[in-house]
Order: structure tokens, then sequence, then C-alpha cells
């Protein structure tokens, strides 16, 4: 990336851990470009860096801690959210971006998301979501759409899969959207108005996995990205009970969700600890 | 027939050929090729059985349990974090006395994300009334998951099938795999002492208090000190069907050996021919594999060790702050021992840093050369800068 040609510089080589590229991502894989979209929108947010850390979990988009020049932390799988929620609890005036994939947010650490966004926790979570665990080689996960062909279901997938923002609305999550990594414009303001925002933001970021996923569902990388361009429907406000993904039909993007209420830490503070003194509010502003 | 497999398939092939009935996995690396394999015995007919890649390992042992105690054979298949996750049900599966098999691929800890071998995620189950065997190739790897089900069966207690990460798992070799009328001989069909039953209705997992509870805990016990001798059996009749056995330990070249090299999984391969190399350059050199770790083989131990003046424990796994898990095992083992044997303990190869020949060629002069065992485990092959 950087070092493809040289003198030239990427315009985000000053947040990436230059010495760890290249990066594993395989060639047509998406995270690359939902991860400069998250990279961009911190940029451009305004919010102090100094004071940003990013968690992951495991699988490829795991990875995109390890990248990333701002304090990060590579937790285990599953496990981005309750160590996120850690940090937060700690630091509340830190912001924390939780950057991981389906299978890592919504299958093994399931629990730990729809409990986050019920706490409103003040994370904001990008999930990339490439229907597939492709780290280990493209097994079906919670996300992977009912008949498709993955490495353990051969003959298509017996299951259904979660409609995320569905599950994040549900949740109590306070902002909820969902773009394809070919709407990068959409997705990085989507990021930007997360990261700005307080309270539990959901970015569900659909990207192609053509090693592991495309090549056993006749998607190559092309298609997979004329089916976001062909089958995509904007629908701002949509009902969340509609969202579930559909390539043959409709894949509908856009802002979900976007409300106010308290978050984690404060309802904890109003509630649990004692009122400070005015003196003491005064040292704390 | 031989085929020529990935160990991670003579997994896979010896749960098809044991009829099992329910597999629940959830995909880590190195473990996801067997699973895989099943889902497509599972889709294409040869395997009469349902697979269901669960949300996680912890369900996936949850499911098997509740599997097996619905009655059928039920398998699963992970590794390092993902066995870490089943800590909790890795116990219950023991205390309800279910005879579930489980290939357990030996693979490194986080942080230091690391998928290459090592044995700490296995050992530091050793304590949850597992039987653990660990295998040296893919041919004992499918022998050694077929005996597991009559062991698990035969005693009631679950048995983890262990393979190191990538050295086994993921290299192809020629292994015989029998045929299915052999196994229906060797493995009949599965008939659970313990099963949901509406004639016989019973309650699994009440409460039991201070009055019952360590009745319960001895019983598990009986059963493990039963297990030697059930294998024994077990190996028996495996051996006049299909001719192949392997003890619980396996000792080569070891009856005037001067030092005797201690050592499990696929580094016993490695020191076979180690030792083979010093005994031709005329040093007196035995090896002794240890293959049934849990319940620790201490008779078996005690009648081959102590033919040696020195043993050199090499463990590929580390207990912080008392060393080499074989080793402490092993001390143990001696210690209602009258010899004088000195048991040398070695750390080598974490994370999947290679073993080799040379590897134990170093232990054996160290320990030649070294009259009194130093009190703390050596670490072998440490970078310089590393030394702290």
């Amino acid at each position: 990336m950087s070092k493809s040609a040289k003198g030239s510089h990427h315009p985000l080589d000053d947040l990436l851990r230059t010495d760890r590229i290249p990066h594993i991502w395989c060639p047509g894989c998406g995270i690359g470009t939902a991860f400069s979209a998250c990279l961009m929108a911190m940029k451009a947010s305004g919010i102090d860096l100094e004071r940003t850390a990013m968690v992951s979990g495991i699988g490829c988009s795991g990875r995109g801690a390890g990248y990333v020049k701002l304090d990060s932390y590579h937790t285990t799988h599953g496990r981005a959210i309750p160590f996120a929620t850690g940090m937060k609890l700690a630091r509340p005036e830190l912001n924390v971006v939780v950057f991981s994939g389906d299978g890592d947010l919504f299958a093994i650490g399931g629990n730990h998301f729809i409990h986050a966004a019920r706490r409103n926790v003040d994370l904001t979570v990008v999930c990339v979501n490439n229907l597939n665990y492709g780290m280990t080689g493209g097994q079906v996960a919670a996300t992977t759409p009912s008949g498709s062909k993955t490495t353990t279901t051969p003959v298509g997938n017996p299951e259904a899969p979660f409609n995320l923002p569905l599950l994040a609305f549900a949740s109590g999550a306070t902002y909820v959207s969902r773009w394809t990594i070919l709407h990068s414009r959409e997705l990085t303001e989507s990021i930007e108005e997360g990261l700005v925002k307080k309270g539990f933001s959901f970015i569900e970021v659909l990207a192609p996995c053509p090693v592991n996923y495309g090549r056993r569902n006749r998607q190559r990388p092309m298609d997979t990205l004329r089916a976001y361009q062909e089958k995509s429907i904007i629908m701002n406000d949509a009902d969340p009970t509609r969202l579930q993904i559909d390539f043959d039909r409709a894949i509908i993007l856009g802002k979900f969700v976007d409300t106010e209420r308290p978050t984690c830490v404060e309802s904890y503070d109003r509630t649990c600890r004692p009122p400070m003194e005015p003196a003491d509010e005064e040292k704390a502003a | 027939m031989k085929q020529v497999l990935e160990g991670s398939h003579a997994v896979s092939e010896a749960v098809r050929l044991a009829r099992v009935q329910v597999v629940s996995a959830y995909p880590i690396t190195p473990q996801t090729h067997i699973v895989e394999a099943i889902s497509e015995f599972c889709s294409d007919g040869t395997m009469d059985a349902r697979f269901i890649c669960v949300e996680s390992e912890h369900s996936a042992m949850a499911a098997v349990i509740g599997a097996s105690n619905a009655g059928v054979r039920a398998f699963t298949a992970t590794s390092s974090h993902g066995l870490a996750l089943m800590h909790e049900l890795l116990h219950w599966a023991s205390g309800a006395r279910l005879p579930i098999v489980m290939a357990e691929v030996n693979r490194a800890l986080a942080p230091g994300w690391n998928i290459w071998t090592d044995q700490t995620d296995s050992l530091a189950q050793r304590d949850t009334g597992w039987i653990q065997l660990y295998c040296e190739d893919g041919q004992e790897v499918l022998d050694t998951t077929l005996e597991a089900f009559r062991l698990a069966e035969a005693v009631n207690l679950p048995v983890m099938v262990v393979l190191d990460a990538f050295f086994l798992s993921h290299t192809f070799e020629p292994v015989d795999v029998p045929d299915q009328d052999t196994v229906d001989r060797f493995l009949p069909p599965f008939d659970p002492r313990f099963r949901l039953d509406t004639k016989n209705p019973c309650a699994f997992g009440p409460i039991t208090g201070p009055d019952r509870y360590m009745e319960i805990r001895r019983d598990i016990q009986a059963a493990m000190d039963r297990a030697p001798e059930v294998l024994a059996a077990v190996e028996q009749e495996f051996f006049s069907l299909f001719g192949r056995r392997y003890g619980a330990v396996d000792a080569f070249l070891c009856d005037d050996a001067e030092v005797i090299l201690v050592v499990s999984g696929t580094a016993a391969a490695t020191c076979r021919q180690a030792v083979g190399d010093l005994r031709k350059t005329g040093e007196r050199v035995g090896m002794l594999k240890i293959r049934l770790f849990r319940p620790f083989p201490a008779t078996e131990i005690r009648a081959i060790l102590p033919k040696a003046p020195k043993v050199a424990v090499v463990d590929r796994n580390v207990s912080f702050g008392a060393g080499g898990i074989f080793a402490q095992e092993v001390k143990a083992a001696l210690a209602l021992h009258k010899g004088n044997t000195a048991v040398y303990s070695y750390i080598a190869g974490l994370g999947g840093r290679d073993i080799t020949t040379a590897t134990f060629q170093e232990i054996y002069l160290t320990t030649k050369d070294t009259p009194t065992p130093p009190a703390e485990s050596v670490w072998v092959g440490l970078a310089q800068e590393e030394r702290a």
C-alpha cells in the first residue's frame, strides 16, 4: 500500500502501522475499503485521536486493530465489546471504536453485542459483514444467507441469518446504519456520525469475500459489487423488520435508527454513585 | 484400505466409521478440516448424522452433552482458545458421565496470537475428568479415535484425542482406513448407560449437597482408575482385528539406557530418529512416549523409567511457576519408587518452534553431562536476546 511506489504516500499513512503492511487481506476482499472508510471517518470527525482506541476481536476484520497507529487491542474471539466496555468504564472520555467481523460480533460474541446495545455503552461498532468465517476458511456463520454454500454447508445453509440492524435496533442501539463497501462515501459519513454520536452506534458494512464465500456461491468479486450496485435500495428510516438481506431482490441500505438516551456510564453515575459536591463538580468540569 | 490422508481427515474418517450421530462444532484454526469433512459426510449421505456449526465452543460442548444425554454417539473438535472456552462444560461432560469423544488440536494460547502447536491448552484441562490420549502420527490418530469411543463408553467418561497443530493436523501420510464391517465388530452401536427416557424419567443435574457430592466424585475417580485396564483390553481387541496397538506408553530401546528421553505427540517421531542416530554412535539412550496422559499411567512408567539412572522429560508446554507438566507428573509417579532415577525437565518447542533431532541430541548430551538435575525446568532453544 504505502510502499508500492517509491516516495508516494497513502493519505492514511499517519494512521497506519506501515511496518505491518502489506496486510493479510485477500485480493478482492472488502475489508480494506471498510477499514479506510473507518480511518477517514476518524480523521474527518475531528475526534481527539490521542484519546481514541480501536478494539477488534478475531477474524480477518479483527486484524484492523493491528494495523491502526493508535492504541489498539486485538482481543480474544468475540470479546471485543466487553474489552471495550471495560475501557469505557475506566476512561469514559475515550473514543472507543470496535472494528470486527460478523462471525466475531454476532456468533461467539453475539451475547455481548445485544447487552452493550441494551446498556447503551458509548461505543462505535463497525461490523464488516462478509457472510462467513473468512479467516478459518469459509465456514457457515450466523449471517450466511439461507441456501449458501460454505465449507461446513457443502449443499447449502439450512439456517436463517440474522438481520443485524433489526437485532441492533431491538437491543437498544441509538444509531444503526447499513452500507456496502461500494458506497464508501455514505459509509464514511455514517461512521463519522456514529463516532461523534454519544451512545451505542452500529454500522454494518457489507463486504465481499471472494476467496472463501464468493467462489463457493458463483459470485466473482465484480459480481458481488454489481449486486451491491443493482440490488441496493437506499431507504433511510426503513422499518428494521424489513432489512433481511436478499441478493435476489433487494438489499436495503441507509440510516435506520438515530435516537437519544442516556449512556451506560451516565445512567450508572446518576443512579449508583453518590452525587458530587459542588466543589468536586467544578473540579471535574 | 491405505489412503493418503491429512491428519485432520484421519479423525473425520474415524468419526464416520464410528457411526457418530451428532456433531457440533465451532470453527477454529487448525481444527476446521476435521469438521468440514464431517459436514460433507453428513451431506453426501456417507454418514447418517446431523452436523451443526454452533455459535461458540461453549455451545458446541453443551450441544454434544445434550446429544449424548439424549442417547446418541456425539463428537466435537476444537483447539486452543476454543478448548479454554469449553472449560466449564468439560467438567459437566465428565461429571454427567457422558462418553463424548473430542478431537483437540494442540495450539498455543494468546496473547501473542499463535496458531502453532503447543500442549498447554489441553494440559490445562487435566483436572476436568477427561481421559486424554496424545497421538504421534496419522494412523495413530485414526486408530485412537476409534478406540476412544470404546473406552469412553466402557468407563462412562469423555475422551480427548489430542493431535499437534499442523505437524499432524495438516500433514498427509499413508493411513490404513479400516472397512466398516470390521469397525462395526469392534465398535457396536452405542448403548447408553444414562439417557433421556420417557418410560423412566430422570432429572439430570439436580442439586447435590455435601451428603452426596463426594461419593459421586469418588465414582469418577474409580472410573478413571479402571481406564488403563479397559484401554489395554480395548487395544487387545483392536490388535486382533486391525493388527495395530499403541499402549498407554511406548518404550523404545529403554532396557539398557543410561538416559531415557520422555516425550509425547509428534515430537516422539523425531525423538525415535534422534535415539536411533545416537545409538549408532554408541550412546545408550532410549525413549518413552507417553500416549495416555489422563489417567496418568504411573504403573507403566514405574515399570520402565527406573531402569535408567537418568530421565529427561521434554515438555512442549509449561505450567508457569511449576515448569514442564509431563515432568511434574513423571516425578510424582516415580516418588513412590525406591530407585534413584534422576528426572531432568526440559521445555522446548512452545508456540510451534521446531523440535529437531538436534534438539534431542542437545538435551541428551546436557542430561548426560549434568551430574544432578537442576531444580527448575531448563528451556531449550531460546534466542539469546530473549533470555531474561
